[in-house]
């Protein structure tokens, strides 16, 4: 037993963090570090940097372009990405998709999209939930109808990250009308596919959210004309590919690395006199909460580690144990928000200056102004990837059996 | 980064696990505690021939020559067990000191006694003043006639009741909050001028105030601040593996109670409202064990105010959790949670006083928040 990493581990962080210390552009550093995503270029951009490394899909397998990184390497990688402000590769495309189609879709499917996906030459988004499928994802209505060599899709898909800069969408539609009737099993009429968001009938409405940005859509589908081809798998088994998608989607889950860099950003200006006002450093009662905050992090990632060597010793199941990670990772990815509300007090209430894009001065400490929106913006962490209620459901199914 | 256990350290915890499943149930643990003294010598003396009081002492004087990792198993055993037999105190408190004092015939001497069980020893450290200082000793140790006397008095001494030689602090120079001056002495329970006043603590273990008025003493080790805290920290680190022995144990009685306590027609476990709870109370006890793990390991970083910082952080996560889990154990399993005849209350006590036992979450996170913060102690990466 030994909590280090090996000599070798160690070397593989510094070799990353070396190369994102080189390589990020504080521009686009600055911008992570604050909360909001990057611009649709720079993560173009950084996208083409990281595949030149070779660096851009990292836990594909070998033959498709993947490093061959064992799992505690992919998740220093991760943290390190983090850590660093540097952008993580779209997920939508390189984590959730990309496994799907280089376990499942057909040798056509894999050389079209694989390779395009890596270097983000297409922007992908998920359709999955729908007005009335959230939680309860299996009850969705989006429907597919096969009529020749096409299926007509008619319905609406909601929260679509990112989907304003998407050029394809992967579904979940229903395929088998019947399944949804009383007695039919839900799960077995969905199936898996591939949409071209360029295709006539596509609506992309943007939904605003509390912290006043744009980041989720709805998206609309009204007769539209899908080629056959693009189903992935077999008709009718889409949700299987949905858990499999699912289960994936752990790399990073706990996102230890980036509320690090948050916490860490947050005591240095606790330190400094912030425009006249005393440190908040003296607050004692905010340096408890900062420290609470770090302790739990720091079992956090110890957490992390154990559940990682579990999954190595298991060949990779799906861990119960991973929404742990989830469940706490979020937890702390919001108290560091709320935090840094705290720490920006009264200024934390800046807005959006009056007339916009003026050259004056901002009001206040001038990394305060984002403080709220990232906090209102945070509450989504434990929503989405299936919410903390949803991840004590399969947690207490694992230690229960109800 | 390998969270295995070698073979033989697997073997160890099966032996000790064993052991109590077999000899140590919540009914024979029961008998123990109301015998005179509070424990049971024939368990003692199983202990012992088993081993496991020479857990920590170097193979020379007869011992098992552990080192973290055996002394992680042994106190998560030792919590999953609520163990009141002074094992914790003698073997691996007292042993880990004497593992770091100045190498001496004494010492030798009290190993080898230690390890046959015959010796039991007790750590006094404390003064009631300041009782989470390790440097605030005014217990004095004065040479007279070639012959060092004692003089003050040391509170909630576990098991110094019972224990056959008591391992004192003092000083014998300096001012009181100083590090210089202070020395660890051995005192014989039979010593001149050495009164005890043993009681019991809320969890069914042992404690006494000491007296002593030029009580006989052997040094130890004559600069032993350095040993001294390296224990306490030790002592910190291994009651957090305690109690995440028992929080296990607690959580997965929980969890049977759930499955099997019927009302409305159905098992209460199958209410989303106390699965929820369940499962808080795990990610509750895995973090604790990430911190405990965190803490054992740190044991020996060289840097001893990082090490401090290390223990301060794994005390606050376990007595946060050890409480949290604690209560509601008693909460999920109602009135039958309340009574003495059942184990978990057992549980919940062991694991509330293992909070308050040197420093609560409170303390350690007032001191840890005055800095530097613990993210920048990369000991372990």
């Amino acid at each position: 037993m030994d909590l280090h990493l090996d000599p070798q581990q160690r070397a593989f962080r510094d070799e990353v963090r070396q190369f994102f210390k080189d390589n990020l552009p504080d521009r686009v550093r600055q911008k992570v570090i604050k909360g909001g995503y990057p611009e649709r270029s720079d993560m173009i951009d950084w996208t083409r940097v990281m595949y030149a490394k070779g660096w851009a899909t990292p836990q594909w397998p070998k033959a498709h372009g993947g490093t061959g990184w064992s799992p505690v390497e992919l998740t220093i990688f991760d943290d390190e990405t983090q850590a660093a402000g540097a952008p993580q590769m779209l997920p939508f495309g390189v984590n959730m998709l990309a496994p799907v189609l280089y376990t499942f879709g057909s040798p056509e499917q894999q050389r079209r999209h694989l390779p395009r996906i890596a270097r983000l030459d297409d922007w992908w988004c998920q359709g999955f939930s729908e007005p009335g499928a959230g939680s309860d994802l299996a009850s969705l209505k989006t429907t597919a109808r096969l009529e020749g060599d096409h299926y007509i899709v008619n319905g609406q898909k909601t929260w679509t990250t990112m989907a304003q800069y998407a050029n394809w969408i992967f579904c979940l539609v229903r395929t088998d009308p019947d399944s949804l009737k009383p007695g039919g099993k839900r799960q077995e009429g969905i199936s898996f596919i591939l949409i071209d968001m360029q295709t006539k009938g596509i609506t992309v409405r943007p939904i605003q959210t509390i912290d006043g940005g744009v980041e989720v859509n709805e998206v609309f589908f009204d007769d539209v004309l899908v080629p056959a081809e693009n189903l992935v798998g077999k008709l009718n088994k889409g949700w299987d590919y949905a858990k499999f998608l699912l289960g994936n989607e752990r790399n990073g889950i706990a996102r230890v690395g980036a509320t690090k860099e948050k916490l860490r950003r947050i005591r240095a200006l606790a330190q400094v006199s912030q425009i006249g006002a005393p440190p908040m450093s003296e607050n004692r009662r905010f340096m408890e909460r900062l420290t609470e905050a770090e302790i739990d992090l720091k079992a956090l990632e110890i957490t992390q580690w154990r559940v990682l060597a579990r999954a190595t010793a298991s060949h990779g199941k799906p861990d119960p144990a991973s929404s742990i990670l989830k469940i706490k990772g979020s937890q702390l990815q919001q108290t560091a928000t709320d935090l840094a509300v705290g720490l920006a007090g009264p200024y934390a209430a800046v807005g959006q200056s009056d007339p916009a894009g003026d050259n004056l001065a901002p009001i206040g400490p001038e990394w305060a102004a984002t403080s709220a929106p990232v906090y209102f913006n945070y509450r989504k962490v434990s929503i989405y990837g299936g919410s903390n209620e949803i991840q004590r459901n399969i947690i207490a199914k694992a230690i229960l059996g109800f | 980064m390998d969270f295995d256990l070698s073979e033989d350290q697997q073997l160890l915890k099966d032996t000790l696990v064993r052991f109590f499943k077999d000899h140590y149930s919540f009914a024979q643990r029961s008998k123990a505690m109301v015998l005179p003294g509070g424990w049971s010598p024939d368990i003692w003396q199983h202990l012992a021939e088993l081993g496991f009081t020479g857990l920590l002492a170097p193979e020379a004087e007869g011992g098992f020559n552990g080192g973290q990792v055996e002394a992680m198993v042994a106190m998560e055993a030792i919590g999953e067990a609520l163990l009141v037999e002074p094992l914790f105190s003698s073997a691996l408190l007292c042993g880990f000191l004497l593992r770091q004092c100045p190498p001496s015939a004494l010492v030798s001497a009290t190993q080898t006694a230690m390890v046959s069980g015959k010796a039991q020893l007790a750590l006094a450290h404390m003064e009631s003043a300041a009782p989470f200082d390790a440097a605030y000793v005014t217990t004095t140790a004065k040479s007279v006639n070639g012959q060092v006397l004692l003089e003050g008095e040391k509170t909630l001494v576990l098991n110094g009741d019972s224990a056959t030689h008591i391992i004192v602090s003092a000083r014998h120079d300096g001012t009181p909050r100083g590090h210089q001056g202070i020395g660890l002495y051995l005192v014989a329970a039979d010593a001149a001028g050495l009164h005890r006043r043993g009681f019991a603590t809320q969890d069914g273990q042992r404690a006494a105030e000491l007296s002593l008025h030029r009580t006989p003493a052997h040094v130890l080790d004559e600069a032993g601040y350095a040993t001294l805290c390296k224990t306490l920290d030790f002592g910190m680190a291994c009651i957090c593996m305690e109690a995440v022995g028992a929080m296990s144990t607690l959580q997965a009685m929980t969890v049977d109670y759930l499955k099997v306590r019927k009302q409305f027609g159905v098992p209460i476990g199958a209410f989303q409202v106390l699965q929820h709870r369940a499962v808080d109370m795990l990610v509750a006890l895995e973090q604790a064990r990430s911190q405990a793990l965190l803490a054992m390991f740190a044991i020996d970083d060289a840097d001893a105010a990082r090490r401090h910082r290390t223990m301060a952080a794994a005390k606050v996560q376990v007595g946060r959790s050890a409480k949290f889990v604690g209560e509601e154990a008693i909460q999920l399993h109602g009135g039958i949670g309340m009574t003495m005849e059942y184990a978990a209350g057992h549980y919940f006590k062991r694991l509330k006083m293992i909070d308050v036992q040197w420093g609560d979450a409170d303390h350690h996170l007032v001191e840890l928040a005055k800095g530097p913060s613990i993210l920048e102690d990369e000991a372990m990466s």
